[in-house]
């Protein structure tokens, strides 16, 4: 809401040099918050001049320019006529015109110079309305002064800025939702006067006094809303005034198109501009029809079905049956209540008679329309806010009023004033609510002198009282609401700082502390931690390789995504990280390790709806329940990517190519770092290359997740560097999967004895079967067992690989003898050889 | 020369005529001097101390004298003996300290080569200013709970007393999921879980909700359509706007240092009633400058709103208004590292450019 200064001061005292910046800061302190200062940016010399000639010069170009000899005064420093190249043709010789001289700064931060052009220097520039951010005088080039300040005492080299208000300032506020009257002079000149305590006059009585009182003289209008929402009549009040013979040629007088422009709206017609006016100085939206073109009455229903209105905006519109309707005696529609007008009922030309609607609907009815037309007109704005019911009345008269004087018209005696209104509210307040929620010690007759303050009706008696917010404060229903405002009439500022003394928690959970350690884990090993927005498409699953069989394609789909590429919510993290490394690696860089910790959400294909409830309604159990059963499981993930060296090359000599071991590397660290044994085994699963894919399973047989090497075909359709490795963990899994204390058995100090075997077995058999069964074999007294060398080759034959391990023994309780060790190992290999079909190498 | 000599003189058995020691001691003095290296010392340890050295010889001679003589020869002798190992030991040590000193000084290396065989990887500075505001948190008693993203519209919305209709349910930018009946949204705050803790943890509560929400909003330099809060609840009894504000303060001071100046101003929220929005004094102009960029010459920055749980849901969550208040707050994380550390442009954080967050340390 922009709030021209001098507007504000129509309504309550502002005093003399008051700032724009004092203002916003007197009115944050209410909660009106200041979102900019607006005008008083011209600097520089602007100037009144007078012409002294202009000569039009016909350019090759084909335009023709005037060089002008203006008179600026003194304004120039020499006193001598001011030479100036004019491109505009509405002014001639002995005109007043207004120049910007070098020097100057015109909005926009626009810098005028002497500079060459046409032939000439032009030092300065003969300025139009718009140059300056005034409203268009209609004359659509320079401002001629004489007519636009008529009888104005002018001197050439006069200051121009103060001359046409080009100081006046405009205090741009933002206006909460509960506070609708804001969106009005007349509400934010109140709530200065709360901040203040400045001086405010109300301009409603006056003018509520003055209008008639709804008659059977008035126009016909009937209230039909068969089906009101949530049990609110659409239409809690329709005011009409007619005003005949007005002249539709009359101007906007250029005070009130000042005030408009500077509250940026933009003057159209006297008609438009004087409803405009008016729902800005009081916040009540109107309407006016042409009043030829509608025969009566006016009838207020609800849409039917296949209805359509072609609106002021020329757009044609399928109603909706919610929609309420201003209609012509039932049957022609003539606009959507308090959203929008129809395009054939507009005022026109040859307008002579108008009939004004100052009208009051339920906001819930116009919200609901404005949404679902797209259509957050002005009006909309407010009456889906509250407006004050009884607004109508007065402001009808205010329109009235200016028709009479600016348009020369004649208002009919009769008047409507239709609807059964609101209920008027009253809220049992105690009186020590407010010291009790707020903190500070507010006696009972501070509470009642605030409340009265802001406009209440407060009955007391006792602690208690009875309190009735005034009608233009639809929002103050609860006894909190009233607590803020007494925190915010006597200021938040006022508000001590108290530490609470909770009982005191648990920190954090072993779960939030676990989730730390991995990431600072995975970062100490060299990975970057990266978050990415959730959005993934089907396309991108796709790319990946995961198939529409795969519980990963059932993702949560976004009704309204940014985009089509991001309508499914993730249900892996690859992809963000994907798009993550490859952003990377487009800015140059080659060797890469990333690692995202984020949710993903799994639905389970059941389509379960989750149940909605009025606010302040706790629902029964089953309801809950089955609120928190619609919302899908969202694990918490832990996923990495690596590309380039995982150690680099360089002086030190030669590094290393991330490889599918790095990816078990990682798995290896974080069971290590969990506490945890994780066992992996050949898989094959999108988006990894088949031969290069390990699941990772927990002790208990979950599954944590898999890592591996991503596809050629996935790294070539995602644009991934070759050989691209990744891995994708449940860390809620891996977490459970930690729970519960180690059990600390003694370290023995006697001598360890050490014994390597060699085994050759297929290809095909996987070292860790080998090395389970040598474990099995090798009984008690093994400590370790390691694989120092793997060889596959000429040497173990076609289709064999040779696995050397170092076997190491240790009892707790004595030094084992040779015999012992050779025993334990002798078991191991032939434990190994029945499992897996190995033979001691060279044996 | 075997079996005793009886017939000698004295003075021919040159070897131990003491002018004839001396010189040999001499000799193996200056020998022994010169041997610059180890490998010298050695050639003149073999010289002056092995057996064909002089004094061997004279050694040797001994035994052949007449018992009366023997004694003062052998006395002399051993002297000179003595005196030559002494001096080799000496030299000896001499020439193997400055071979090993030598040794360290050819094993110099350059000790300012950065050897980045596998650099550090880091945290996102986002996740550790979540973390360094939990840890606030938790140090003054609270607790740290967490939420779905994927969230229904109930703990959403109508827990938090956002009515269907009303216009800030509407502001909220809020991304549906289909179909429009699921009663589900991604969240637009961490206030969900606001109604989970009370309804699944009771009362008195006192819990921190750092966690991602979402907003349809294009990513450009100051929006981004996913970003982080902190949510705070407090539900107890006697629970002020005074604690509110004494909670704030200590949050903002710990994050930003004591010398942070904060206010309370008044606002709205569904969920809220009252309700207040907290600044910051400008921490660049300090509110002196009407021009500054980074508060639009207010002097005071947004940071989060706040305010006393608005009756309606402490009841949508079972809790009785009667007997219990409370206050909630949420404030973005993301900014507050944008305060701390003048990240200027949104996309970086989300980015996941590596050279972002190698500017941070492993915390901020
Ligand atoms: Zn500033």
């Amino acid at each position: 809401m922009r709030v021209p200064v001098e507007w504000l001061r129509e309504y309550v005292e502002v005093a003399p040099g008051t700032t724009g910046a004092d203002i916003a800061a007197s009115l944050v302190r209410v909660g009106l918050e200041e979102e900019g200062l607006h005008g008083a940016d011209i600097t520089g010399p602007l100037v009144v001049g007078r012409v002294i000639s202009a000569d039009p010069e016909p350019q090759k170009n084909g335009k023709t320019i005037n060089w002008c000899q203006v008179d600026v005064g003194d304004a120039n420093g020499t006193g001598e006529p001011q030479g100036i190249v004019c491109g505009a043709h509405n002014f001639v010789a002995g005109d007043w015109v207004v120049c910007v001289l070098p020097g100057g700064v015109l909005p926009g931060d626009f810098s005028i110079a002497a500079r060459k052009t046409y032939g000439h220097v032009s030092a300065g520039m003969i300025c139009a309305a718009d140059e300056l951010g005034l409203p268009d005088d209609g004359s659509g080039g320079i401002i001629r002064l004489a007519e636009l300040l008529p009888g104005a005492d002018l001197v050439p080299g006069q200051d121009a800025v103060a001359l046409l208000g080009l100081d006046r300032v405009t205090v741009e506020i933002n206006v909460t939702p509960d506070r609708g009257y804001c969106f009005s002079l007349r509400g934010v000149a109140r709530e200065y006067s709360h901040a203040t305590g400045a001086a405010f006059t109300d301009p409603v009585p006056t003018l509520a006094r003055r209008a008639p009182h709804g008659s059977d003289d008035g126009f016909a209008v009937r209230l039909d809303d068969q089906a009101p929402l949530r049990g609110q009549p659409g239409c809690r009040r329709y005011v009409t005034r007619t005003v005949r013979g007005i002249d539709q040629g009359a101007p906007t007088p250029a005070w009130m198109a000042t005030r408009l422009t500077e509250a940026g709206m933009r003057p159209i017609s006297l008609t438009v501009d004087i409803s405009n006016y008016v729902m800005l100085a009081l916040g009540q939206p109107t309407h006016t029809f042409d009043l030829a073109s509608i025969t009566g009455p006016i009838v207020v229903r609800r849409a039917a079905a296949g209805e359509t209105l072609k609106t002021l905006d020329d757009q044609e519109r399928s109603l909706f049956d919610e929609d309420l309707l201003i209609t012509d005696g039932g049957d022609r529609v003539l606009g959507i209540a308090g959203v929008m007008g129809g395009a054939d009922t507009e005022i026109s030309g040859s307008t002579t008679d108008v009939l004004i609607e100052a009208a009051n609907f339920d906001p819930v009815s116009i919200a609901r329309s404005a949404r679902r037309h797209k259509l957050p007109s002005e009006a909309a704005r407010r009456f889906e806010r509250g407006v004050d019911i009884e607004l109508a009345p007065a402001a009808a008269q205010l329109i009235v009023d200016l028709l009479v004087e600016y348009a020369g018209g004649v208002a009919d005696e009769g008047a409507t004033d239709v609807g059964d209104g609101l209920p008027a509210v009253s809220i049992d307040l105690d009186l020590t609510l407010p010291t009790r929620l707020v903190g500070v010690a507010y006696d009972e007759d501070e509470v009642v002198d605030v409340l009265r303050q802001i406009g209440c009706a407060v009955e007391v008696s006792g602690d208690r009282a009875r309190v009735r917010p005034p009608t233009w404060r639809p929002d103050l229903t609860t006894g909190p609401d009233l607590v803020e405002e007494v925190a915010r009439i006597h200021g938040y500022d006022a508000i001590p700082s108290v530490v609470p003394r909770p009982p005191g928690g648990r920190g954090l959970t072993r779960s939030q502390q676990a989730r730390r350690m991995v990431a600072e884990l995975l970062a100490g090993r060299g990975l970057q931690e990266t978050w990415s927005a959730p959005f993934i498409s089907a396309q991108v699953l796709q790319r990946l390789g995961i198939d529409v069989a795969d519980p990963r394609s059932q993702a949560v789909k976004i009704a309204n995504p940014l985009s089509q590429e991001a309508d499914l919510f993730r249900t892996t993290l690859l992809p963000g990280l994907f798009d993550t490394l490859r952003r990377n690696v487009s800015r140059g860089a080659r060797d890469l390790a990333l690692f995202e910790v984020g949710l993903v959400a799994l639905p389970d294909g059941q389509g379960r709806t989750a149940p909605t409830e009025e606010p302040g309604i706790r629902p029964d159990d089953a309801t809950l329940a089955r609120i928190r059963a619609a919302v899908p499981p969202q694990p918490r993930q832990v996923a990495f990517a690596l590309t380039g060296e995982r150690d680099r090359t360089a002086w030190w000599g030669p590094g290393r190519g991330a490889d599918w071991t790095d990816a078990l590397e990682i798995v290896r660290d974080l069971g290590q770092a969990l506490g945890l044994t994780l066992t992996t085994a050949a898989a094959e699963r999108a988006p990894f290359h088949p031969g290069r894919c390990a699941v990772v399973t927990v002790p208990d047989g979950r599954t944590a997740g898999w890592v591996g090497e991503v596809h050629p075909k996935v790294c070539e359709a995602l644009e991934l560097p070759a050989r691209t490795v990744a891995g994708e963990l449940d860390l809620d899994v891996l977490l459970a999967a930690s729970e519960g204390d180690t059990l600390s058995a003694p370290v023995s100090t006697y001598p360890m004895a050490s014994s390597d075997v060699a085994l050759v077995v297929d290809d095909t058999v996987p070292a860790a079967r080998v090395e389970a069964a040598l474990r099995a074999g090798a009984g008690e007294h093994l400590e370790a067992a390691a694989l120092f060398d793997l060889y596959s080759g000429e040497q173990v034959g076609e289709g064999k690989k040779s696995l050397a391990y170092r076997l190491q023994f240790r009892a707790p309780d004595r030094t084992l003898t040779t015999s012992e060790v050779n025993a334990a190992r002798d078991r191991a290999v032939s434990r190994a050889e029945q499992e897996t079909g190995a033979f001691q190498r060279g044996a | 020369m075997s079996g005793p000599n009886t017939q000698y003189d004295p003075v021919e058995v040159a070897a131990l005529d003491p002018a004839q020691i001396d010189a040999a001691v001499q000799s193996a003095i200056e020998g022994i001097a010169a041997a610059d290296s180890l490998e010298a010392l050695k050639v003149a340890r073999t010289e002056h101390q092995g057996d064909k050295s002089p004094l061997a010889l004279a050694n040797r001679e001994i035994g052949a004298l007449p018992p009366t003589a023997k004694a003062e020869a052998g006395k002399r002798v051993g002297q000179a003996r003595g005196r030559v190992a002494q001096e080799l030991k000496a030299r000896q040590q001499v020439l193997e300290a400055e071979r090993d000193e030598r040794i360290l000084a050819d094993e110099r290396v350059d000790m300012t080569l950065v050897p980045d065989r596998r650099p550090l990887g880091r945290r996102h500075p986002v996740e550790l200013m979540g973390q360094q505001m939990a840890d606030v948190m938790v140090g003054m008693g609270w607790e740290i709970a967490e939420g779905p993203e994927v969230e229904a519209e109930w703990f959403t919305f109508d827990a938090l007393n956002f009515d269907q209709d009303h216009p800030a349910r509407q502001m909220q930018d809020t991304f549906y999921v289909e179909p429009p009946d699921a009663g589900l949204v991604l969240r637009t705050h961490t206030s969900p879980v606001q109604a989970r803790a009370m309804l699944e943890r009771g009362v008195p509560l006192y819990i921190a909700v750092p966690g991602r929400v979402f907003r349809t909003d294009e990513l450009d330099a100051t929006h981004m359509p996913a970003f982080h809060q902190l949510e705070g609840l407090a539900v107890d009894e006697g629970l002020t706007m005074a604690h509110l504000k004494g909670t704030l303060d200590r949050l903002a001071a710990e994050l930003f240092g004591p010398e942070i100046t904060t206010r309370l101003r008044p606002s709205y929220f569904p969920f809220t009633e009252p309700s207040a929005e907290m600044d910051l004094r400008c921490f660049v102009c300090h509110g002196n400058d009407p021009d500054c960029r980074t508060c639009g010459g207010t002097g005071w920055i947004e940071w989060g709103g706040c305010g006393m749980v608005n009756e309606n849901v402490l009841r949508a969550c079972g809790v009785d208004p009667r007997k219990y208040s409370g206050f909630a707050f949420g404030m973005g994380i993301d900014r507050a590292l944008m305060f701390r550390t003048g990240v200027a442009d949104m996309r970086e954080m989300i980015e996941g450019d590596v050279r972002f967050n190698s500017q941070f340390g492993m915390e901020i």
